[in-house]
């Protein structure tokens, strides 16, 4: 097997791990977020749009881990540096 | 499939290149300054009011109001620094929706200028509000020993800044282009309207992040007696 095959096989396989694993444990912070956001409201409704507006930013902040994995998945399957090495040599 | 628009070239003249994010963010800019000279070459306290002031006053009004909740203290300080970055990736953001035109914030220059901003504003208004001393202070508290990870955190939080505003966008812009070249008509306009809520999200979590860091640069710790005042009046409340 070339070295150039073994190098896309490896990057593909990678970046669809890294988006599945890497997108679980933000999806369960966010539901554990958005269900104590509603209970919340549910308790207090006079404080929602306090309520809603720290549940939009916290949310921003936990999706922006799964943004991570996203963006390192993206660089491996359209930006590789380690195709350079292999096409250009 | 472009991941980068830096890589999008307009004009060339020996070593000066005009890439899509100089462009963009440049019109961005003059867009904004243009605007705001426009509206405030007749300004008026009387009845008359035209309509583009009464937009400027009431963002001011919010930006201010949401700087006072955020922080507890006078919005004068912050005000010019915290809603020129608040007001330029607003505009940056929603950009993006109208075709042809790439948001000056998904590229990665962009987003990192705008976090060395902030990483360069807080030891500035740091300084200025608890004294030199004070705020060094705060490193090596509460041993020496903490001195190297308060310098990583404080890198960190500002790279952590610069890549979720750029992720964001950028994936935003790039979840349009490939569903566009799979269903071309009714998907990406829904992903559109998404990538508008999540930029204006976006806007709002870096403003606010960067106002966290420059007021908690200024707070001198040493107010406990107050705080255990507070906490002893607010249980005397709740019993």
């Amino acid at each position: 097997m070339e070295s150039i095959s073994i190098i896309g096989m490896v990057s593909i396989i990678t970046a669809g791990l890294t988006i599945a694993i890497g997108s679980i444990a933000p999806a369960l912070g966010e539901g554990r977020a958005l269900a104590q956001a509603l209970l919340a409201i549910a308790q207090q409704p006079d404080e929602s749009p306090t309520i809603t507006r720290t549940l939009f930013v916290g949310l921003a902040m936990i999706e922006s881990t799964a943004i991570y994995c996203f963006v390192v998945a993206l660089i491996i399957m359209f930006a590789n540096p380690f195709w350079d090495f292999v096409a250009g040599g | 499939m472009e991941i980068d628009i830096d890589q999008i070239i307009y004009w060339e003249w020996g070593f000066l290149k005009l890439n899509a994010t100089l462009l963009f963010s440049w019109l961005v800019m003059l867009f904004m300054i243009g605007i705001s000279i426009m509206i405030t070459r007749k300004l008026t306290s009387k009845t008359g009011m035209s309509r583009g002031q009464a937009l400027l006053e009431s963002l001011v009004v919010l930006i201010e109001e949401q700087i006072e909740e955020a922080t507890g203290e006078k919005a004068e300080k912050y005000i010019p620094f915290i809603s020129t970055l608040f007001l330029f990736i607003v505009v940056s953001n929603t950009i993006n929706v109208i075709p042809g035109f790439h948001a000056p914030t998904a590229s990665l220059s962009t987003t990192a200028a705008l976090a060395l901003c902030v990483f360069v504003a807080v030891p500035v208004f740091g300084i200025s509000s608890a004294g030199l001393k004070n705020y060094f202070r705060y490193y090596i508290e509460p041993t020496p020993l903490m001195l190297p990870f308060n310098i990583i955190g404080e890198l960190s939080r500002t790279l952590a800044l610069a890549i979720r505003l750029f992720g964001n966008i950028m994936s935003g812009s790039l979840i349009v282009a490939i569903l566009l070249s799979l269903t071309p008509l009714f998907f990406p306009v829904v992903m559109q309207a998404f990538g508008l809520l999540i930029g204006i999200i976006q806007a709002y979590v870096f403003a606010i992040l960067a106002l966290v860091y420059v007021a908690s640069a200024g707070r001198i710790r040493e107010n406990k007696e107050q705080s255990e005042y507070e906490n002893n009046s607010y249980n005397h409340q709740t019993s």
